[in-house]
């Protein structure tokens, strides 16, 4: 038998450690419940303009604030009845799973490059470069994200770019500090020295050699930074720092739904539903991929 | 023992001298002249404008400028508002108090109820009551809590009539303001209904802000527990044949305490930036929403002081965190 695995090629390896990571997040069941939803927040984000009844922003100025369809008073063509200048709750809020997708994509993939590229050089330099380094993570990390986040929000103004940014900045030394623990743990080892004696230069060790060796911890990491990117950008919408009006943002939304609450209980709720559902979505996929990539929880 | 809170106190320096450098050169990154942003619409003359920048310091270099805000900060002057034109320090320290008690309760309902939670799951694992509370744990853990807020208003305010809506007490009553503590200064002033009226305000916002903490908490000591369960020392109490509650109250939760104490000092920051929501949502007059008002009023003298008293609290609760560390964990201390 061990001749034949010898044989095997590169792609079938990655099928067979595709299949193992499979076989252990599969028997989490929320995991794979989560992994469903999201699946489907991507395909309703995609297929949006399709799928949305209405217009998002078109405004029905005969039905402003009709309660939900099942509701007396409910319209059928407006399932999650409408806000109060009378767009379709439906519409806006399939259109705003756009914004979290998007915001949870850009967030994570700033605050991961950044971070990695931070982490490996703090890591694989080590002295006085990993000391400076890792002083001004600490120096962002004293500061409770959301604060930092809405302090950089008001130097760089109000909107959706500037509220991504800002987030992305705030989550980006979590990324560094793992990479860095990742990276000193993995120099140590011999096909590392091995790479360096075959004469790797530094760029090829650290990107090519040590990286792909330390991908497990991140991608766990990116995970809970997509959902947290997904609750602090709807957080900064909420405060009026965010995505703009009439933007279906759905932090936004329930910004502009606080004064009717007390009126039509229904443009609160659910805007907060679809972020709620969102975001434990994506936190139930990451216990799962926890399970699935960390070796320490595999092998008990 | 004091070597090892020196040690924590030199660690500190660095980080302390980054956060002044940050809440430094915030006002100092904003688009526009800080003079004609203090003058309003109506602007300055030219000479003004000179003897302002004088008068501020903002003619010298930066790095100048720099120590003499170091300068004024050690002794205490922080600048005045912009918009009430009182000193920002003042300001704080009246508004903290409703924050550190808004904070205080939320962080006990959520070690009350976290703990034993955690526990009872870890013991009985994989019973119902071990997936429900993990299941609410993750549920509470991704909530949008200034959402979780609006829907409690809506419930327990509008619906039911039972809480009232914000603020931190019953307009009704007024009594010095002793300690600043809502709780204790109703109660010494002996007047009938004031402590309960104060404890009807606290209720939804204390149980909006510990809503994440107590799903953190909770898992924690789940995990933390069953950790420890599987140690052999827990293994040989039981081979001795100690009685199961023993076991679990001596040994077991003793050690597995030890992360959880970390946890909750980590529910710090995440408390302070729930406050910034949970003010904002119930009215509640504390610094998270002076905060906000701070920012979208462009008072920077409040914002900029804020931010580094804000980033101080969490750098002395984290030292004092790690301190507590230390003391239960002798490990840690003699390394």
């Amino acid at each position: 038998m061990s001749d034949v695995s010898v044989k095997l090629s590169d792609a079938a390896i990655r099928r067979r450690q595709l299949s193992e990571f499979w076989f252990y997040f599969s028997r989490n069941k929320g995991a794979v419940v989560g992994l469903a939803i999201f699946l489907l927040m991507v395909f309703t984000a995609i297929f949006a303009d399709w799928l949305a009844p209405h217009n998002p922003t078109l405004q029905y100025r005969d039905a402003l604030l009709l309660p939900p369809a099942w509701l007396d008073g409910g319209r059928a063509d407006f399932l999650l009845g409408t806000d109060p200048v009378g767009r379709d709750i439906l519409s806006r809020l399939i259109k705003g799973s756009q914004y979290s997708l998007f915001i949870g994509i850009v967030v994570v993939s700033i605050a991961l490059l950044g971070g990695v590229i931070i982490g490996l050089v703090a890591g694989f330099f080590g002295g006085w470069l990993d000391a400076l380094i890792m002083r001004i993570m600490d120096v962002i990390l004293a500061f409770p994200s959301l604060l930092l986040a809405l302090v950089l929000v008001a130097v760089l103004g109000p909107g959706l770019t500037n509220a991504m940014i800002a987030i992305a900045i705030v989550y980006q030394p979590h990324f560094a500090r793992l990479t860095r623990a990742a990276v000193m743990a993995e120099k140590q080892r011999e096909y590392v020295s091995a790479a360096r004696v075959a004469g790797a230069g530094n760029l090829r060790l650290m990107f090519l050699t040590i990286l792909p060796n330390c991908v497990a911890p991140l991608i766990v990491q990116a995970t809970l930074s997509f959902s947290s990117a997904v609750l602090d950008a709807a957080a900064l919408g909420f405060l009026g720092m965010g995505a703009q009006p009439p933007a279906p943002e759905w932090g936004t939304m329930l910004a502009e739904a606080r004064e009717f609450i007390s009126r039509a209980w229904w443009v609160a709720t659910f805007p907060g539903l679809a972020i709620l559902i969102a975001v434990l979505a994506i936190n139930l996929m990451g216990d799962g991929l926890r399970d699935a990539l960390d070796p320490k929880l595999k092998r008990s | 023992m004091i070597r090892f809170i020196l040690s924590r106190l030199l660690y500190l320096v660095p980080t302390f001298i980054g956060i002044t450098i940050i809440a430094f050169s915030f006002p100092r990154f904003l688009a526009g002249d800080p003079v004609l942003l203090m003058a309003g619409e109506r602007g300055v003359t030219p000479e003004r404008h000179a003897e302002l920048s004088a008068q501020l310091g903002y003619d010298k270099p930066l790095v100048l400028q720099y120590f003499d805000f170091l300068g004024r900060l050690l002794h205490g002057d922080m600048g005045t508002s912009l918009v009430t034109k009182k000193p920002v320090l003042a300001e704080f320290l009246s508004l903290f108090p409703a924050t550190v008690e808004l904070g205080l309760v939320a962080i006990f309902i959520a070690v009350l109820l976290g703990v034993p939670i955690g526990v009872i799951a870890a013991i009985k694992r994989g019973s119902w009551f071990d997936q429900l509370s993990m299941t609410g744990a993750l549920v509470g853990f991704s909530m949008p809590i200034f959402w979780w807020g609006l829907l409690l208003i809506i419930f327990f305010s509008g619906y039911l009539g039972w809480t009232p809506v914000s603020g931190r007490i019953s307009l009704m009553y007024f009594f010095p303001n002793v300690t600043g503590f809502m709780l204790i200064d109703s109660l010494i002033s002996g007047q009938d209904g004031a402590f309960a009226s104060a404890v009807q305000h606290l209720i939804l916002p204390s149980i909006v802000l510990a809503t994440i903490p107590l799903a953190v908490i909770a898992r924690q000591t789940r995990s933390a527990m069953l950790e420890v369960m599987s140690e052999d020392y827990v293994r040989t109490a039981r081979a001795k044949g100690m009685p199961r509650r023993r076991v679990i109250g001596v040994h077991a939760l003793r050690n597995a305490l030890i992360p959880v104490v970390t946890t909750i000092g980590l529910q710090i920051g995440v408390l302070l930036a729930g406050a910034i929501l949970t003010e904002t949502i119930f009215s509640w007059p504390g610094i998270g929403k002076w905060m906000i008002d701070s920012i979208s009023r462009r008072d920077y003298p409040a914002v900029q002081s804020g931010l580094l008293l804000i980033a101080g609290v969490v750098m002395v609760v984290n030292l004092l965190v790690d301190l507590t560390y230390g003391l239960i964990n002798p490990r840690i201390r003699h390394r």
